[in-house]
């Protein structure tokens, strides 16, 4: 994994809250089975309008995004930080994160930094006076600085220690095996009535009928929506 | 001091407690998979010349991309196929236990387990799928991960975290008849918002969540990502134990006896303390449904659509405006004048044998409205589906002018053929109402199925009681 600690990089405003992981990628492009190339998914639907802030020239190049509260709810989908990787993204900051988002943006490098609802309206305020503008987080120092204002943003030690020194977690974790094996061994006489997948046991196997489509009777006329 | 059933749980997994700000180590019981988010765990296990530690604590299944009509025929859509294909060679390649599409037992992940009798209480589960939350109604801890984890608990068997904090949820009093377990999750989620559980393990206790079937209990944990939680649990009780015996993978004999007596020790201790705690009365609760495009964007049946105006809070005034322009509704409209396009009977969070029950008593003897495009009803899983032909609720379902499907994720989200078109309005009994999340442009109204049974037959969002 890239170490990160430094990124300079052009500031975006996203003046949205409760942005979920359906917006960041929708999930027809979840039927990839590679983990690169996702670029072109981020925030899709979004993009389709031109007045969107990553079509704006001065946004283009954004390395670091400034969003509003509970960034990432919604599906578990990694495919989000993936895309917000593969775009350019290293850093995502706002006042609050999903959980599992937040967990996954730490596997691949990219950082999601914790502030106050105040420092993000004030940088919202910051990068939307001059366009473009290059801000800079500071990993080791826990900070933001964009112009003349720096501002500090929170991170677990353990987060930014694997960041900074783009660790893998199954590598950390393997150096535990003796106590996994330890663990193992208990489980197995403490509760030995726990489920195992292998060998399978089900119900006695029926054949599954296909559904099939109606036979159109009459064609739809569309969304009541749009007939009005 | 006492402890919560949640940090009782977390206890008994434990594999090395975390040093200086470190994680703890925490053991994995049963991972479930689909085809979406483990293609690139099984790809970087292969890079790294990695096995999977326990091929008996995996299984897997195939339903976000799988059609729901013509499962005998090939995939009409080739990346859909391909992804398909990936995850039958993978498990064949690793050894992984699968139910495939057109197997009895495939179904959405979070059905075909529990009806197989894998969940159990006091076990750690974990998907690549938020709504892994799902299995917290059996007493287990159960939660979604991302891909990088299920790569991680593949190689290990477990995952490192941070304990989580805990939250308590105590439903008193009791249930109106007209109110169901969806409404009671919808008015959680609309009281704490989207983030109002982040980091936190919910707990629901109380009256009226005691008298719940498992079916209706597992709907309540489903949504509690909704809430912004890691995971939803309920303690174990009779009922759970009911719903077990006899399963195929429950304990037997003296392990039946064995296993028993170590869920009955999963609750909550008199004198523990919750991080946070929450009340509902369960007396006040009506049929619920949302008007935006959150899911905590919700109101009772007889409310309206709010007025962003009103909105004292300015992010949540923006957010009310935006969602009221993307669902093309009116500030103040009664939710009750809205006319939907499509009912979605079906989902991880309503497919379930009692969510087909209650749709096919209210519609029994009826037919759909007229203006009503479709109505899908979906079952969770192909056991599912054999239990409501069995019990003859497909043929009320198909006199409605419903149709009925093979079991999978269906029109909850957009990946597989059953979508909506843009500005396509539906009733559904799935758990996110996200813009486009049932298709490019589509609008969804979050319901409970006898919400979605009786909006079908008067053509606007309805509830049971207008009939």
């Amino acid at each position: 994994m890239e170490k990160l600690t430094v990124v300079t990089g052009t500031g975006v405003p996203l003046r949205r809250s409760n942005v979920d992981t359906d917006q960041i990628i929708p999930a027809v492009f979840l039927k990839r089975v590679k983990k690169t190339g996702f670029e072109d998914a981020l925030f899709y639907a979004w993009r389709r309008d031109p007045e969107f802030v990553l079509n704006r020239p001065e946004y283009k190049q954004g390395k670091i995004l400034v969003a509003g509260p509970d960034f990432g709810i919604g599906s578990s989908r990694e495919h989000a930080v993936w895309a917000l990787r593969d775009y350019g993204f290293r850093v995502v900051i706002s006042s609050r994160f999903a959980d599992i988002f937040y967990g996954n943006t730490a596997k691949n490098g990219v950082l999601a930094a914790i502030m106050p609802q105040e420092s993000v309206e004030l940088l919202w305020k910051l990068l939307e006076e001059e366009p473009g503008r290059e801000m800079t987080v500071d990993l080791g120092a826990r900070t933001v600085t964009c112009g003349d204002v720096t501002l500090p943003f929170e991170v677990g030690d353990y987060v930014r220690w694997r960041l900074m020194n783009g660790y893998d977690d199954i590598d950390l974790t393997l150096q535990h095996e003796d106590d996994i094996a330890a663990y193992e061994k208990m489980r197995a006489e403490k509760f030995p009535f726990k489920p195992k997948t292998i060998p399978a046991k089900h119900w006695p196997d029926v054949p599954i009928q296909s559904a099939r489509e109606p036979e159109e009777t009459q064609p739809w006329a569309g969304p009541i929506a749009s007939r009005e | 001091m006492g402890t919560t059933l949640a940090e009782k749980v977390w206890a008994d997994h434990l594999v090395r407690q975390g040093e200086n700000g470190a994680p703890d180590l925490i053991y994995i019981d049963l991972m479930l998979m689909h085809e979406v988010t483990s293609p690139q765990a099984f790809e970087g296990l292969r890079l790294a010349g990695r096995k999977p530690r326990h091929t008996d604590l995996l299984i897997a299944t195939e339903d976000h991309n799988t059609p729901t009509v013509d499962i005998d025929r090939p995939n009409p859509d080739k990346t859909s196929a391909l992804q398909l294909s990936t995850l039958e060679k993978n498990c064949k390649e690793f050894g992984v236990r699968l139910h495939p599409l057109g197997d009895a037992d495939q179904g959405i992940v979070h059905a075909f387990a529990p009806i197989l009798g894998l969940t159990q209480p006091g076990m750690t589960i974990v998907c690549g799928d938020s709504h892994t939350s799902t299995h917290g109604a059996f007493g287990a801890l159960a939660f979604g991960i991302g891909t990088s984890e299920v790569e991680h608990v593949m190689a290990t068997q477990t995952l490192s975290l941070k304990p989580f904090k805990t939250m308590a949820v105590n439903i008193e009093g009791e249930l109106p008849k007209s109110a169901s377990a969806k409404d009671i999750i919808l008015a959680i989620i609309a009281k704490i918002g989207t983030g109002g559980g982040q980091g936190h393990v919910i707990e629901y206790r109380g009256e009226a969540i005691r008298k719940l079937s498992m079916d209706e209990r597992m709907t309540i944990c489903n949504m509690s990502i909704e809430a912004g939680a890691r995971a939803g649990m309920i303690a174990p009780d009779e009922t759970t134990f009911e719903y077990l015996k006899g399963r195929p993978h429950a304990p037997e004999g003296e392990m039946w006896d064995k296993a028993v007596a170590y869920w009955k020790t999963l609750k909550t201790d008199d004198d523990a303390v919750f991080d946070k705690e929450v009340t509902l009365n369960a007396a006040d609760l009506t049929p619920f449904v949302t008007w935006g495009t959150n899911p905590g964007q919700g109101v009772p049946i007889d409310g309206n659509v709010p007025v962003p105006e009103d909105i004292a809070d300015a992010e949540q005034r923006a957010a009310a405006q935006s969602a009221i322009e993307y669902m093309g509704l009116k500030p103040g409209q009664p939710m009750k004048s809205i006319p939907v396009d499509t009912v979605f009977i079906g989902s991880c969070t309503n497919g379930r044998i009692d969510d087909l029950r209650t749709a096919a008593k209210i519609m029994k003897g009826h037919h759909k409205a007229d203006s009503i495009h479709r109505v899908l009803v979906v079952p969770a899983s192909s056991r599912v589906r054999l239990e409501a032909e069995r019990e003859g609720l497909d043929k009320i379902f198909k006199d409605f002018g419903a149709e009925w499907r093979n079991a999978g994720c269906s029109m909850c989200l957009g990946m597989n053929p059953d979508k909506m078109v843009p500005g396509e309005r539906s009733i559904s009994t799935s758990n996110r109402n996200f813009e486009g999340r049932q298709g490019k442009g589509s609008r969804t109204h979050l319901a409970s199925p006898a919400v979605a049974a009786a909006t079908a037959i008067r053509g606007t969002i309805s509830s049971p009681e207008d009939l």
